[in-house]
């Protein structure tokens, strides 16, 4: 049959389902293809938070989102231009996100009379007319299922578990994908189940087949390889990027790694990662509180180990005076958090910008650490191995702040080699000689790592102020003022061991978007995207908060306006304002959800509009 | 798979042999008031580690906040005095990450069961190999004589001045509840039942615990003095001894009877009953522990000391490194570009 092939820059496709329509898979299945052509990919899954929501029901849709592109991108899309639907409520759910013009594939199975009134239509909205403004597409998978998988006589329950399968065979046809990494990956999941294998593999392929002999589906699209570096790609998520990222980090530190947790959502599928690593001689403790958890990091950081916590906002509320200690006795600690929207249990599984004044001021006394954000879930990756390599030089605490959303979306990850990431080795103290607990290096300012086994450094640390070098107890006032200098001064030092900020675009000017963490690909979608259409503006992109690089005071200065995107109510703002009297624009958004490159370039429309007039 | 931490591990250990009570001594003058129990617990157990054959630079001693918190900075070995009620989730993790350590625990009635008591039920639920000395004086002294846990009703603080309204905690009963597999008790006057106990706890596979009736003499004087004193300490207490009745008096002429569940005193003299029987100590029945626990806070039995409980489980710590080991050779074990690629990658040339 004659089809038009149609070239396009990007895409955002959507499958959507009832949470027990296996579409957290095909769309990862679809994302890994993707990548695999060798498009740029960027995904994001969406569940319901009932654990399992009733079927049909509105509350129990689930779906992946994957945007897809012949260039570099950064977010999951903000609007879709095709939405797979299997059902009624998947459809109602999704539609607001439907561009106007865009196909809609609906299995009409999904849309009987119980479908229908489970998702609160009166009318069946695929033959109301209510979608005039969309292309629809109308099949009965199940009835083409049914008629595919015959002769294998399989009970009516698994055919209904394939249409999956079948919608994501149409998907590959439709964008022309190859079916191979699907068919590979089913043949080792149903290696010892034949007939699942083979009623999966020819849903699979009907799907395609579908698409390339129906009249109604004209028009193929083809969205070509990006260009992007070469080299071993994954699709990774921010948590798993975290967990892989810790193991690597201990790897490159020649240490054992500890993890002491307790479970929170969005961070507990780092635990989960991380208590499947005990073939990497992985030690963790799934922790009785939030509290245990980082202490037992503590403890096992004292004996030597790379330790680390992972928590979301409330669990760090709880770790705050644990962090206090961990500051005092200047040991290395990772602290992973996974920001959510807060305050208190607020909304668990929606990402937000929350606790950057936390993880800033959050503690009593003067208690200054590190502080990093990941921009994109493999990024994630990147600052794991940065915080511990700050952690184990400078004996610190770090707080690396990702958030739910970049915890959970994914993009793909190029494989680093492990020889070529850095060196993490720390030096520990054997020789008793002249030995004491709080001798610094004179460059980084950290003291020395005794471990516990050394003969002859015995010696006790505690939360008590510390006498310079000896690590005595002391209640000397001027010993107090030159302890909490020498511990921030060893902080505000690591400000040469950072790279400097960049700015893209103009190198000064009028406008710079300020942005901070896994606000990234929202911000650089609209930067590009506007810097194509000719606007004059800058952005630069902040993944060091503590301390802010060397050359940010300079930046700031260098242009009339700031504007700051943040998923939060201005915590970046103020601390801006506060160390640069600087004074930002705020574009807050605190939804629960995460930011839009059309809300950015909205804004800086906005911004920009208001000069002109 | 070597780590930089085997070289510290590995290193040859101090000399063992001659090993005094003073080298646990550190030149920082001890803090606690004159006539302190603390002092006690402080001699006797710089006593017992200088005899356990275990090199100083392998011990750890951690705490929380309180006056019994002071005792690392007391004792030469490595120590963190963290905060408070955090010791044992602190020595935990330590335990976890270096079971070549002998990580002790010093810690008190506030500290331990009342801003700590979720680590220590946990800990003892775990059985992480901790060894924990709570010294129980049944007042907050540090923060300057508060009620505690272990008050008893009635008593007068500065925080209960009319009296505390609150029931104590039994902390016997407290750890044989959580799943301690050493429960001990004893009190600072009796040194060398103190010694017993600490050696027992040192040599004993798993999380034990034992409390420690010291007494403050600043903000509780004489709580305890019922039990620990010389005039009345025989009538009150009874000795736990492993495969022994029950027997105790000034005379030695009474002992415990088991009345259905309820523990009873009975009299040897008056020709009813004769040593065969009473109760018969048994360190490895844990029912037979409850029940001596809840003598504790019992008027008409006398107060147990002793070690309560002693089986052997196997630790946490020894667990973890179980799996370790059985995953060694698993599979893709220590093979660290299977973990970064995982399952599914691709190549862009
Ligand atoms: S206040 Fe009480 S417990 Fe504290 S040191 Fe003095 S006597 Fe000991």
């Amino acid at each position: 049959m004659e089809k038009r092939i149609e070239y396009l820059e990007d895409v955002t496709i959507r499958f959507a389902g009832d949470s027990g329509d296996g579409m957290q898979l095909v769309g990862a299945q679809f994302s890994n293809t993707s990548g695999i052509y060798g498009n740029d990919v960027n995904t994001f899954p969406d569940y319901p938070s009932e654990i399992r929501a009733p079927e049909g029901t509105l509350y129990g849709v689930s779906a992946y989102q994957i945007h897809f592109a012949r260039h570099k991108i950064n977010t999951f899309g903000d609007f879709i231009d095709v939405l797979i639907a299997m059902n009624a409520s998947s459809l109602k759910v999704n539609l607001p996100k439907l561009r106007r013009g865009g196909i809609i594939i609906a299995n009409t199975a999904g849309f009987d009379e119980k479908n229908l009134s489970l998702a609160k239509y009166e009318t069946n909205p695929l033959e109301d007319g209510s979608l005039s403004d969309y292309q629809v597409y109308k099949i009965d998978i199940n009835r083409v299922l049914t008629h595919v998988l015959e002769d294998l006589n399989l009970n009516p329950k698994y055919v209904d578990k394939t249409k999956n399968m079948f919608a994501l065979g149409l998907a590959y046809w439709l964008f022309n994908r190859p079916l191979e990494a699907t068919e590979n990956w089913l043949k080792a999941k149903f290696a010892k189940k034949p007939d699942i294998l083979e009623a999966n593999l020819r849903a699979l392929k009907a799907g395609w087949n579908y698409g390339a002999s129906r009249e109604e589906f004209a028009i193929q699209y083809h969205i070509p390889k990006a260009d992007l570096e070469p080299g071993i790609y994954r699709n990774i998520t921010g948590n798993e990027a975290v967990a892989i990222g810790l193991v690597i980090a201990a790897k490159r530190a020649n240490l054992p790694l500890f993890l002491g947790s307790y479970p929170i959502t969005p961070a507990t599928e780092i635990l989960h990662f991380i208590s499947g690593f005990k073939k990497f001689g992985v030690k963790h403790l799934q922790a009785e509180d939030e509290i245990a958890g980082i202490c037992s990091a503590i403890g096992a950081s004292f004996g030597g180990y790379l330790a680390a916590t992972t928590t979301s906002g409330p669990g760090l509320s709880l770790k705050v005076e644990s962090i206090g200690l961990a500051v005092m006795l200047e040991l290395p600690l990772i602290i992973v958090d996974v920001q959510r929207a807060g305050p208190s249990t607020g909304l668990p599984t929606k990402p937000e910008q929350s606790d950057l004044f936390i993880a800033m001021y959050g503690r009593h006394g003067e208690a200054p650490l590190p502080i990093l954000a990941a921009t994109s879930a493999a990024d994630c990756f990147n600052m794991t191995i940065e915080a511990a390599r700050i952690a184990l030089k400078y004996m610190t605490p770090v707080i690396l702040l990702t958030d739910g959303y970049i915890a959970q979306g994914t993009n793909p990850f190029k494989i680093p080699k492990l020889e070529e990431l850095p060196d993490l080795t720390p030096t520990f103290v054997t020789d008793p000689e002249n030995f004491q607990p709080y001798k610094r290096d004179p460059v980084t300012l950290a003291r020395l790592w005794a471990l516990p086994g050394t003969p002859g450094l015995e010696h006790r640390i505690g939360g008590l102020e510390k006498e310079d070098i000896t690590g005595l107890v002391s209640h000397d006032p001027l010993n107090h003022q030159k302890m909490v200098e020498i511990r921030q001064k060893k902080i505000d030092g690591i400000v040469n061991d950072i790279p400097d900020a960049v700015v893209e675009g103009e190198q000064e000017g009028d406008l710079l978007i300020v942005g901070w963490g896994g606000t990234y690909g929202a911000i650089k979608d609209a930067f590009e995207k506007m810097r194509q259409s000719g606007y004059k503006i800058s952005m630069c992109h902040l993944r060091y908060l503590n301390p802010f690089p060397k050359n940010l005071g300079d930046i700031l200065k260098r242009f009339r306006r700031i504007l700051i995107p943040e998923l939060n109510n201005g915590q970046l703002r103020a601390i801006l304002a506060s160390k640069y009297l600087v004074r930002g624009i705020g574009l807050n958004k605190i939804q629960g959800l995460p930011l839009k490159a059309i809300e950015v370039e909205m804004k800086v429309k906005e911004l920009l509009n208001e000069v002109r007039s | 798979m070597i780590y930089k931490i085997d070289e510290i591990i590995n290193l040859n250990p101090s000399p063992i042999q001659q090993l005094t009570p003073k080298d646990f001594k550190t030149p920082i003058d001890v803090r606690w008031c004159s006539g302190c129990g603390g002092y006690s617990i402080l001699a006797q157990t710089q006593r017992i580690l200088a005899s356990l054959g275990i090199p100083r630079e392998k011990i750890v001693f951690v705490s929380g906040i309180g006056c019994s918190s002071r005792f690392p900075y007391y004792v030469n070995v490595y120590g963190i005095h963290s905060m408070h009620g955090r010791a044992i989730a602190i020595a935990s993790g330590l335990k976890i990450a270096r079971p070549d350590l002998s990580v002790w625990i010093a810690t008190g009635d506030g500290d331990c069961l009342s801003i700590g008591g979720n680590h220590f039920i946990h800990a003892a639920r775990r059985n992480v190999n901790l060894k924990v000395i709570m010294f129980n004086n049944a007042v907050y002294s540090l923060t300057k004589g508060q009620y505690s846990p272990t008050s008893l009703p009635g008593q007068i603080t500065k925080s209960s001045p009319l009296g505390v309204l609150d029931d104590p905690f039994n902390p016997v009963g407290l750890a044989l509840g959580s799943g301690a597999t050493f429960v001990a008790r004893c009190y600072d006057r009796d040194q060398k039942m103190m010694q017993l106990m600490f050696d027992r706890a040192a040599r004993h596979d798993g999380f034990a615990f034992i409390e420690a009736y010291t007494n403050c003499v600043i903000y509780n004087d004489g709580a305890f003095d019922l039990y620990t004193r010389k005039e009345s300490r025989a009538e009150h207490t009874v000795l736990l001894e492993h495969g022994k009745p029950l027997i105790f008096g000034d005379n030695m002429d009474k002992g415990i009877i088991l009345d259905g569940f309820t523990p009873r005193v009975v009299s040897l003299t008056d020709g009813k009953w004769s040593v065969n029987d009473l109760i018969v100590h048994n360190e490895q029945d844990t029912t037979l522990a409850f029940i001596l626990a809840n003598m504790t806070y019992n008027p008409d039995v006398p107060r147990p000391m002793g070690v309560f409980l002693s089986i052997r489980k196997p630790t946490y710590d020894e667990k973890v490194t179980e799996q370790i080991e059985f995953y060694k050779s698993a599979p893709g074990a220590y093979d660290f570009d299977k973990l970064l690629k995982g399952d599914e990658y691709w190549e862009l040339k």
